[in-house]
């Protein structure tokens, strides 16, 4: 089968790039046309990808890689380039449809921000960073495509940069997050000093640490694999630098679902699936992987048991999805966690739109506060209620399969791994009945004006929503039990699904257990109130707090951080800026000591010149003497 | 080679008295009168390589006769400017003359 659209791969970012660019120059004067440039651009990548993704079906489409030189110094040279395979194929398709949905739902949900284009153009360029990053043929294009995904997070979170949290939780995202991108940096730096020719394209990497491995010795490996991990964790919102994802959730909502749900957040899962030839030689970095996410899916997921912003509860929510994403990888099936990628992608964007039609309606965030919204607002309830279940994995709804998938890669390594994972499930599908019936059933806790206002949300946010809800229900049976087609169209067949009744059953029952545990606390009184947290004041604190975490850290590396930077500024005001004070004074004080010289009498300066000429004279007399 | 020395020192004895009148009169008129006397050295010397000097011609006597010239030019101008100073600031001190530092 020829390939002919995957060598156009690379006009899939250049159509966002070039929405960017013409936004960025026609100023805010667009307005509403050009956040339907911005659109029409997304939906040509989507097309592309969509094209790119049927040409690969075929059964023996070949891997298409074009690269050009993109530096050369000496003996240095640095490549760029973009590469399709069957993975990053999906990736476009996850990307483009993600980003288009939230582009249409912005339309509606940004329409009256006098910002709308500068909006949009930022959408667009973070569209074409993500599409950049899903494509680039090896790491350093990548790590660009990874900063600038980072930047547009930066810039998105920071939107409505005149409210103060929203200014801390972009700045907070910036820092915590470039924590790992150092790991990430220092990690192509050791590749770029030991690998064979300096190559740093993933090919070579399947060649070195797949095929012949024993060229890097084990413990360089564990350490880049482990590096590699950092920038994942910190990008993946992985414990322990977890915390900028939930307070990213200042930024606009359509945000919350494009960056920090489906796309951006789910780049370090896939660069840890893109370096996984690395991480497999690394039995140490493998099990690290695997602790940090089941760790960070249980203890993400605790949190959002507590939460009241329907936002944060999703955020966290996000947080534990990722960890389960990094526990199949952890546990060795790339296959797992891209699944689990794929599916969370559609229904947590999913929630995000719903939360955001939710909010849209009622103005606040506070679950508290709501209530009873599912009478006057049927698509958005019902999307949602999908999406909810989906994350909960109740069959046949996507989530299901993909969690079953991850846990039972999580069994085939360590029961350990499968109980966190198991109880991770039990607590997802507890938070997500708890926001369901507090925020949909039940009777109107908040403002009652609010309640009576609050109506469904025009067609152009709830498309979306309904697209979603589609995928959030069908994308599942691309790999069940009985046909593991997208395991073996990633993998070549590499990788087999392992199955068995024992997970089906048990992820099931966690799931029931939770929903029905959650209806029993919220849903079937209207009162809202958890026996158990009554009972318990000291664990709802705890969870409440989020483990204290941000205080921790508040206290052990914000505060002597703070305080070492302000010594230093101080030192830097008075030795560094002293030193360059003096000498701009010293001059000026020379200058002002010469003004007395000009004195406007001429007989002055006739004096000045006979003085010179004297000197003058002295000096060439003098020399003739020497 | 003693006359051409003899006059060297007179003129430059004259040059030095101009140049004193020049830097520390306060009367403009007496600075004029000094800067011609400065003027008168370098005629002096003028003349005086053109009798003595190595290469002896008529020439120094001609441009010391140009110089007069040109002198008494500068002369008329340098009145009739000190005659309009002294119109507008009825004085000739020039300790009040400090234009040039504005």
């Amino acid at each position: 089968m020829d390939i002919v659209f995957s060598q156009y791969a690379w006009f899939a970012p250049l159509f966002p790039l070039a929405a960017f660019a013409v936004l960025t120059a026609m100023g805010r004067g667009l307005r509403t046309t050009g956040a339907w440039v911005a659109t029409i651009a997304s939906l040509l990548s989507f097309v592309l990808s969509l094209l790119i993704a049927i040409e690969r079906l075929g059964d023996s489409a070949e891997d298409y890689t074009g690269r050009i030189e993109w530096l050369r110094a000496g003996s240095i040279v640095l490549h760029a380039g973009y590469e399709v395979t069957n993975l990053t194929a999906l990736m476009l398709i996850i990307v483009t449809l993600v980003a288009l949905l939230v582009n249409i739902y912005s339309l509606g949900y940004m329409k009256d921000d006098e910002r709308i284009s500068v909006f949009f153009g930022y959408v667009a360029l973070f569209t074409a960073s993500m599409l950049g990053l899903v494509l680039a043929d090896n790491l350093l294009t990548l790590y660009i495509c990874w900063e600038l995904v980072g930047v547009c997070s930066f810039l998105l979170i920071g939107f409505w940069f005149r409210k103060p949290e929203a200014r801390a939780a972009a700045k907070k995202a910036f820092i915590v997050t470039r924590i790992g991108d150092l790991g990430l940096l220092i990690a192509i730096l050791l590749l770029y000093w030991n690998m064979p020719n300096h190559e740093l394209d993933f090919t070579s990497f399947y060649n070195v640490f797949h095929s012949q491995s024993g060229l890097i010795s084990t413990s360089l490996t564990t350490l880049i694999a482990l590096l590699i991990f950092l920038g994942a964790v910190g990008k993946s919102g992985q414990f322990p630098l977890h915390v900028w994802l939930p307070d990213a959730m200042e930024g606009p909502t359509p945000i919350s679902a494009l960056i920090h749900a489906a796309t951006m957040v789910a780049a370090g899962v896939y660069l840890v699936v893109r370096t996984f030839d690395i991480f497999a030689a690394s039995d140490a970095a493998l099990t690290t992987v695997a602790v940090v996410g089941a760790f960070t899916a249980i203890f993400a997921a605790s949190v959002g048991l507590a939460q009241n912003d329907i936002k944060r509860i999703l955020a966290y929510s996000t947080v534990s999805q990722l960890g389960y994403m990094m526990l199949a990888l952890g546990a060795g099936s790339t296959t797992a966690g891209m699944f689990h990628l794929f599916t969370h992608a559609f229904f947590k964007a999913l929630l995000f739109l719903a939360a955001g039609s939710v909010i849209h309606a009622v103005h606040t965030q506070d679950i508290r506060e709501m209530g009873g919204l599912g009478r006057r607002m049927k698509i958005t309830a019902w999307t949602f209620g999908i999406g909810a279940l989906a994350l909960s994995g109740i069959p046949p709804f996507a989530g299901f399969w993909s969690k079953d998938a991850v846990l039972a890669a999580a069994l085939d390594d360590s029961p350990w791994l499968f109980a966190v994972g198991l109880a991770a499930a039990f607590f997802t599908a507890l938070y997500m009945a708890r926001l369901f019936f507090l925020v949909f059933m039940g009777k109107a806790r908040g403002d009652a004006r609010a309640y009576a206002h609050a109506k469904e949300s025009p067609l152009v946010m709830t498309l979306p929503l309904l697209v979603l809800a589609v995928f959030s229900v069908a994308a599942g049976f691309v790999e069940t039990p009985w046909n593991e087609w997208l395991g073996s169209w990633l993998t070549d067949g590499e990788e087999k699904g392992s199955f068995s009744s024992m997970v089906v059953i048990s992820s099931i029952g966690a799931s029931l257990l939770g929903l029905y545990l959650g209806w029993l606390f919220y849903g079937r009184t209207s009162a809202g109130r958890n026996p158990v947290a009554e009972r318990l004041p000291w664990l709802t604190r705890l969870l409440e707090r989020k483990y204290y975490v941000d205080e921790l850290y508040e206290l052990a590396f914000v505060r002597p951080l703070a305080k070492l930077g302000r010594g230093l500024s101080r030192f830097d005001e008075a030795v560094v800026d002293g030193a360059v004070r003096l000498v701009g004074s010293s001059v000026q004080a020379a200058g002002k000591l010469n003004t007395r010289l000009q004195s406007g009498q001429v007989q002055a300066y006739a004096l000045y010149g006979v003085l010179g000429a004297v000197i003058l004279i002295l000096a060439i007399a003098g020399r003739r003497f020497w | 080679m003693t006359m051409l020395s003899s006059y060297l020192t007179l003129a430059a004895v004259l040059f030095c008295i101009g140049l004193y009148g020049v830097i520390t009169k306060r009367n403009a008129v007496i600075v004029l009168l000094s800067i011609e006397l400065m003027l008168n050295a370098v005629n002096l010397n003028l003349i005086a390589f053109s009798k003595y000097g190595i290469n002896a011609s008529l020439r120094g006597q001609v441009f010391s006769l140009f110089t007069m010239t040109v002198a008494a030019a500068e002369a008329a101008v340098g009145i009739a400017v000190l005659i309009s100073l002294y119109r507008r600031r009825v004085t000739v001190n020039v300790d009040e003359f400090d234009e040039l530092r504005r």
